[in-house]
């Protein structure tokens, strides 16, 4: 079996993974919600942007509730004080979910257009506030998050909601929802034709402007905040115990990394370089394209957070040695053993029958197909 | 400060959204199912009309599957936002089956009821009857490993309390997944999930019947669910019977109180089939007993007996004496002041008294001061590890006897089926129709048993409820569920409108000229009747 550091670190990329994995796979629903009052303009034309996820957003879904679980499984003490730390906001990106699954599956079944736009909206909600709630998170991660914990590791959250939504986490939140959208509107892109085709690719782009902008602007902004520094370390080996280090604030010490390994500059070079082909493939009118340089402006883009915080998950304001790490928050070696077999057998599976799923579905939505399947399509 | 308005209105909260949760779970675990078998009957006769089975009541499915997605994930948001220092103390254990039942199960089952719906056009017969196989196996596979977890809180095994790490940490992986009490459940609640969706087809299928119309379609629909029905509703009462076998080796507390046990009676002891269990005095009023047959039940033996609660507690009031040394010695060992010394010393009765930790986390409710703990106050926490028993009693024996009827109406539903002239059973067809609520009933009350009988702990025996829960005020509790009270409410206002109308409406609803008013009378037209 492999040894504990090794492990703990194959974690933290594993939920990187599955992260980049839910902003690809939801993301682009969630962009399809947020775009779609305003690119479908009559009733037929927002059924075809909501068909075009129509067969596949509930099991886009599960990225987003399998890196919940593999949170939970694998970093129990971040799943704890995060959620619980962040009970207001986790219920706002919980309450906003709610519109998606009836939006979807409800929305079609009356043909009342007060229904129907309720659900439109309702939709767009479910698109929209999960991003830009995730893009403030990471915000008020990257600026340390107010809590402690006590001598028996319970975590007592000492800030408000309100605090959360700063200027700095605000851009974060903008630069997320924007990336999401502009994939969004890639996606719609490949689904779609004719006038939502055209509306889709100028948001699209429009987006991953406003994502490139916002981008560099938080490079630029992070340099000004403190970065963690862990001062006295235990082993990465050891068991993981969040009470056993001290850290100390350093202004600008979140670039750290980068200075220490140049190599990893790639990854906001990957963020912006992509964020830019995706505009210009849509400008070129080559969604497939696009849409796979706007899948790895978001993997530059999430892994550039990651990289900055590292070790660090959920640095804390109030006491930033009782900062978690990806060496101190995770589960016992056997869990995290465990929970990697099960991941590399499950994983690839989901993998191929997904593609099975898409290419079964594959091809544009039309207002045609929508006039044939009044009955059964959303 | 955990202050008992903190821990209650966070058990409310977790009670109101898994219970609503699971109006829904039921009908998915089981309607999947059916789904499963008329579209095997498409492919293998390539009837139309089996084919529009699958479709209409895939139909409602959805309707009610949206709903099941909604609530969903909210349970396991609130592991994290509610139930902080749980996710943290079990997070080792209880967390792997949730993440595995996203990776095999919610894939599976989410990727598929896509192309369900969608993918009629696109895929040959037998390939979509695949999808919907998968979309059925996924959705019981997610009741599998929920069920593992939950049986791994009513019976924690395969896991050992870390010092270091505060926690408690996973050592057997197998010991949690073959864990009698959560296999035992697992089939116990997709039984009764099958019973749910046979009722559901059942009674809707009953309606048409004695409406007079759409006979070929609702007469196959009631077939099918009568004999899907019947072997669930055996298969439920057994499984259930099995759960209460493997309560008594694990539960014996959460047994004592759904029978009314107030003490230890010779072996084999008597059932007691009426009752009213006095909380205050502590005995039953007016009990009616059949001598032997809790005895049999509960131990499939003539010779050993079940503990009653007085003998429970008073074995708990020892624990607890216990666990308080093993707490003191562990916040010797946490301290961050204490010297190396100290926590040498203080290590030799945390070994000894370990076993019984999470008996003495019970008094935490009354003080954090050990030194002030009294014989008192551990009677005290010793009652509290007997749970309320009259609501146990009558809820276990509603939940039943309600088996016991679905067994009945089954049967006979599937001996008219068999013998060709159910449609003429108005009786038969009413009492359908009007028990389509029940099983819903039934459910609900055998989560209350399970759950509210595990109380006072999460993890019996390990971890109160009260240390669960999260360092919350009181104010944002009350503001988050009076926002899932209203949410939920009108969400389920939305559904039933939705199911009702789509119910109603019957297979006329899939647009296709076979049915319903502009449809060819069928048949064998069975007279209309008032309902």
């Amino acid at each position: 079996m492999l040894d504990y550091m090794t492990l703990k670190l194959i974690w933290w990329v594993l939920v990187g993974v599955l992260l980049v994995g839910f902003v690809i796979m939801d993301g682009h629903d969630m962009g399809v919600g947020t775009l779609l009052p305003f690119v479908g303009r009559s009733d037929p034309e927002r059924r075809v942007v909501i068909n075009t996820v129509g067969p596949h957003w509930d099991g886009n879904q599960v990225w987003f509730i399998t890196a919940g679980g593999a949170i939970f499984a694998a970093w129990p003490l971040v799943y704890a004080t995060a959620f619980s730390g962040f009970y207001w906001a986790m219920l706002a990106v919980l309450w906003s979910l709610f519109f998606r699954p009836v939006g979807f599956d409800y929305r079609s079944k009356i043909s009342d257009p007060r229904w129907r736009s309720t659900w439109d909206w309702g939709l767009f909600i479910g698109g929209a506030v999960p991003p830009l709630i995730f893009g403030v998170a990471f915000g008020n991660l990257l600026q340390g998050v107010p809590f402690h914990f006590d001598d028996n590791l319970r975590s007592t959250y000492t800030g408000t909601f309100w605090a959360l939504l700063n200027p700095f986490a605000l851009l974060c939140g903008l630069l997320s929802t924007a990336m999401i959208t502009a994939h969004g509107g890639h996606y719609l892109m490949l689904r779609s034709e004719g006038t939502v085709y055209q509306r889709a690719r100028r948001a699209a782009m429009g987006f991953a402007g406003l994502a490139l902008v916002c981008f560099v602007a938080g490079g630029l902004w992070v340099q000004l905040l403190p970065g963690h520094v862990i001062t006295i370390a235990a082993s990465p080996n050891a068991l993981p115990d969040p009470l056993a280090k001290t850290v100390a604030l350093v202004p600008g010490a979140w670039l750290d990394n980068f200075r220490q390994a140049p190599v990893l500059w790639g990854v906001p070079g990957l963020g912006i370089g992509a964020l830019a082909l995706g505009f210009a493939m849509a400008l070129l009118n080559r969604p497939g394209s696009a849409f796979v340089a706007s899948a790895l402006a978001m993997t530059g883009v999430i892994g550039t957070a990651g990289v900055a915080l590292f070790p660090f998950i959920l640095p804390s304001s109030t006491d930033p040695s009782s900062g978690l790490t990806a060496w101190d928050a995770v589960s016992s070696h056997f869990t995290l053993g465990l929970m990697l077999g099960a991941t590399l057998i499950f994983m690839p599976l989901v993998v191929l029958y997904t593609s099975w799923a898409y290419r079964v579905m594959a091809g544009k939505v039309t207002l045609e197909f929508i006039r044939q399947h009044d009955r059964s399509a959303y | 400060m955990l202050t008992d308005e903190l821990v209650d209105l966070s058990r409310l909260q977790f009670a109101v959204t898994a219970m609503y949760h699971f109006l829904f779970v039921p009908l998915t675990l089981g309607l999947a199912f059916i789904l499963v078998i008329m579209e095997a009957c498409y492919v293998l006769t390539g009837r139309q009309v089996y084919k529009d089975m699958t479709q209409f009541w895939g139909k409602l499915f959805g309707i009610n599957f949206a709903l099941g997605v909604t609530t969903g994930i909210t349970m396991e948001f609130q592991f994290g936002t509610n139930w902080a220092y749980y996710s943290h103390y079990v997070g080792d254990i209880f967390g792997a089956p949730l993440a595995i039942e996203g990776l095999m199960a919610f894939f599976l089952e989410s990727t598929f009821i896509g192309l369900f719906f969608f993918g009629w056009d696109r895929l040959s017969r037998g390939k979509h009857l695949l999808v919907t196989f998968l979309m059925a196996l996924g959705s019981n596979l997610s009741a599998l490993w929920i069920l593992i977890a939950n049986g791994w809180m009513q019976d924690p095994v395969g896991s050992v309390f870390s010092d270091v790490t505060m926690r408690m940490e996973l050592v057997d992986f197998w010991a949690v997944v073959f864990n009698p009490t959560a296999q035992a459940k697992f089939v116990h609640t997709v039984s009764a999930g099958y019973v749910t969706a046979s009722v559901f087809v059942l009674a809707i299928s009953s309606y048409y019947l004695l409406k007079g119309r759409d006979l070929d379609f609702a007469r196959r629909s009631f077939r099918v669910a009568a004999a899907f029905g019947f072997a669930s509703a055996c298969s439920v009462i057994v499984l259930g019977d099995e759960s209460g076998y493997t309560v008594t080796a694990s539960q014996q507390t959460k047994l004592a109180a759904m029978e009314g046990m107030w003490q230890t009676l010779p072996a084999p002891a008597p059932f007691t089939l009426f009752a009213l269990p006095d909380d205050e005095a502590r005995q039953n009023r007016y009990a009616l007993e059949i001598p032997w047959v809790m005895g049999l039940i509960g131990t499939r033996s003539l010779s050993q007996e079940i503990p009653g609660i007085r003998e429970i507690e008073a074995q708990n009031r020892e624990r607890i004496a216990s666990g308080a040394v093993a707490v003191q010695a562990l916040a010797v060992l946490r301290s961050r002041e204490a010297s190396e010394q100290a926590k040498a010393q203080a290590r030799i009765p945390f070994e000894a008294h370990k076993a019984d930790l999470g008996f003495g986390l019970l008094l935490q409710r009354y003080t954090s001061d050990y030194s002030q703990v009294t014989p008192d106050l551990i009677a005290q926490a010793a009652r509290d590890t007997i749970p309320k028993v009259a609501p146990m009693f009558w809820s276990f024996r509603l939940m039943v006897l309600l088996g016991f009827a679905f067994f009945a109406l089954f049967g006979l539903a599937l001996y008219f089926s068999l013998k060709n002239s159910f449609m003429q059973k108005t009786w038969l067809l009413r009492w359908a129709l009007w028990f389509l609520p029940t099983p819903w009933l039934a459910c609900e009350l055998g989560w209350f048993v399970a759950e509210y009988g595990r109380q006072p702990w999460t993890i019996y025996g390990v971890l109160p409820t009260h240390l669960s829960v999260s360092s919350l005020t009181p104010a944002s509790l009350y503001g988050s569920l009076g926002g899932f009270v209203g949410f939920y409410t009108l969400l389920l206002g939305v559904e039933m409108y939705l199911m009702i109308k789509f119910a109603r409406l019957g297979p006329a609803c899939l647009g296709s000229g076979r049915y319903g008013a502009s449809a060819a009378p069928s048949g064998a037209l069975a007279r209309p009747v008032d309902i």
